[in-house]
């Protein structure tokens, strides 16, 4: 019998949940269960709120016009870069690009770094990376006859450590790896793996979209050179991610979109860049939602992340606890909720992952079901997709028993037997 | 007012006698003679199938099935190997044909039996498994094509297939 974790969080989900409007919500004639936050978060209020401030009230391209509305959303968009930088403990606010996605700026470490790579040099990548941290370094060694070479993972969800030694050398230019796993939920040792692929000359790019908004992430700690993470995962809008580095590392970065905004001086044959972080922002930016992030960012402090992070730990065990004691289920990932993010992926080796997420919708319930943008990963665990529940600030156990009580009437609805086999 | 689009039923998708092609999947049995295979893969969900046939002139003698997939792709994959055998090429590909207008909401092409396959009619309200219905005709397709080119393997991928 499952037991009911202690209450000692001091987040209260209930009360939470009253601030993301869109949980108000039916779905198929049932309370909305949202458990894909590993795909996207809800909305609070207060970021709905700042989005129709910023359109009633201060709409106005940025960085031009010297009149008061221009004035007002360059300071809200450049709040915002001030605000993630020390939200990230970043050594500099001049640090914080602000791009579409967390994938761009990925892309943008890739492409604008490539002038410092040759034929022959290796780029170290890990087993359990999002395509967003895979396919840009595949087009980088297309590009420049980089080699790519990947840690591998354990079978119990955690990286090979021990293969560090034979696959980091002087030729290693570059470690890129993921903060926190999207399907296993592991969470990487950056901070020792930064400190080996540095004892080699290598930077080390982190692809944080699925840590920032679940656990405190210190920049500096972590040992990153690179880091990427989006909005729309840490209760933020759409469309904005951050690269963050050191001003010094984006000096040595090559733009790679031109146009307004990213130059200081334009002749008709020749152009010259702007000042860091500027210069890679080329075009209008989208200033509305980087405008409405801080916002969001405000609820996580207000919180603590490290009682986010404390929820999400009992929520994950209480859900493991759960997943496995149904006894038919693959559930991935480390057993240990402590050394894993807040989502469960897992396989019912008798119930395709599609057709139990079509009747977890019936009873309006969200989950991800398919490779999660990670199909060398669902070829290592040796399944052809899986099913995620994901959670956030505003989840509780009662969500993950009603995942539970749909699992266990997914598989009644195909015929298949809900006896534990023990 | 709700923003419901509807309520859709499982049981539109999942009609009793899928659930049975399913659960008792048809022509899964190795096939004496094999003229062409294909191998299907719908990379988004993982789906993965696996066609043979025996085709004697312009007659397709048997067919096997096999593979990995959700409930819609193996009954759909079932139901064609029920379907096909006896049926002329030019014939099969018009079921095909058939069978993909019907997914995609389009108006039918006269003539082509369709059989059990019209009981997947409820998949085409549920856009993003259209897909998993049609990974088995798709894949015969590609066979029968390369049955034509005197290749014996075709590679089917349902990538950039709109839903």
């Amino acid at each position: 019998m499952a037991v009911a974790p202690s209450p000692r969080t001091a987040l209260q989900p209930h009360a939470l949940a009253a601030r993301f409007p869109i949980l108000r919500r039916q779905v198929r004639g049932r309370r909305l269960v949202y458990l894909d936050n590993a795909a996207t978060t809800q909305k609070p209020d207060t970021v709905l709120a700042a989005l129709q401030r910023y359109y009633t009230l201060s709409n106005a391209n940025v960085h031009r016009g010297v009149h008061t509305l221009a004035e007002e959303a360059t300071a809200l968009y450049e709040g915002c870069r001030a605000r993630v930088a020390r939200f990230l403990n970043a050594p500099s606010e001049r640090g914080v690009v602000i791009l579409r996605s967390a994938t761009e700026a990925l892309n943008l470490v890739a492409r604008g770094w490539e002038h410092h790579l040759r034929a022959g040099d290796e780029v170290l990548l890990t087993e359990m990376e999002h395509h967003s941290n895979l396919v840009p370094w595949i087009m980088l060694a297309r590009r420049r006859g980089v080699v790519l070479r990947h840690l591998p993972v354990r079978d119990d969800g955690e990286l090979d450590l021990g293969a560090l030694d034979t696959l980091l050398s002087p030729r290693t230019r570059l470690v890129a790896l993921t903060h926190a796993s999207n399907v296993l939920g592991t969470i990487n040792p950056v901070a020792d793996i930064a400190a080996a692929a540095h004892a080699v000359g290598a930077l080390v790019v982190v692809d944080a979209a699925q840590s920032v908004p679940h656990m405190p992430v210190d920049f500096t700690a972590l040992g990153a050179d690179f880091l990427a993470f989006s909005a729309h995962k840490a209760y933020g809008p759409t469309g904005v991610g951050f690269l963050v580095a050191t001003p010094e590392l984006l000096e040595q970065l090559e733009p790679v979109q031109g146009g307004g905004e990213m130059i200081r001086e334009v002749h008709l044959h020749r152009a010259t860049w702007n000042d860091v972080p500027y210069r890679f922002e080329a075009g209008t930016p989208n200033i509305a939602d980087a405008a409405a992030f801080p916002a969001a960012l405000d609820l996580l402090e207000e919180l603590t992340m490290e009682a986010v992070r404390e929820h999400e730990v009992t929520l994950t065990g209480y859900a493991l606890q759960r997943l496995h004691a149904l006894g038919w289920l693959e559930v991935h990932g480390p057993r240990d909720p402590r050394r894993r993010s807040g989502l469960v992926s897992f396989y019912d080796p008798q119930l395709h992952p599609h057709d139990l997420a079509q009747i977890l919708d019936a009873e309006g319930i969200a989950v991800r079901a398919g490779h999660h943008c990670a199909q060398p990963l669902m070829g290592r665990l040796g399944v052809p997709a899986t099913a995620r529940a994901s959670f956030g600030v505003y989840n509780d156990t009662a969500d993950v028993d009603a995942l539970i009580d749909a699992l266990i009437a997914a598989r009644r609805y195909f015929g298949l037997p809900t006896e534990s086999p023990s | 007012m709700s923003q419901e689009r509807g309520f859709l039923p499982l049981d539109e998708l999942y009609r009793e006698v899928v659930l049975d092609h399913y659960r008792h999947p048809r022509g899964r049995a190795p096939l004496p003679r094999v003229d062409v295979t294909a191998h299907g893969h719908n990379p988004l969900c993982g789906d993965e199938i696996d066609v043979a046939l025996a085709i004697d002139g312009e007659r397709i003698e048997a067919v096997q099935v096999t593979g990995r997939g959700c409930a819609i792709c193996t009954a759909s994959g079932s139901i064609m190997a029920e379907l096909l055998p006896g049926r002329t090429i030019a014939a099969a590909e018009a079921t095909a044909e058939t069978f993909r207008r019907l997914m995609h909401g389009e108006p039918p092409a006269a003539g082509a039996d369709l059989g059990d396959l019209e009981l997947l009619e409820g998949v085409q309200r549920f856009p993003v498994r259209v897909k998993c219905a049609l990974l088995p005709w798709m894949t015969l397709r590609d066979a029968l094509a390369a049955h034509r080119d005197g290749t014996p393997a075709a590679v089917t991928t349902t990538e950039g297939e709109a839903p």
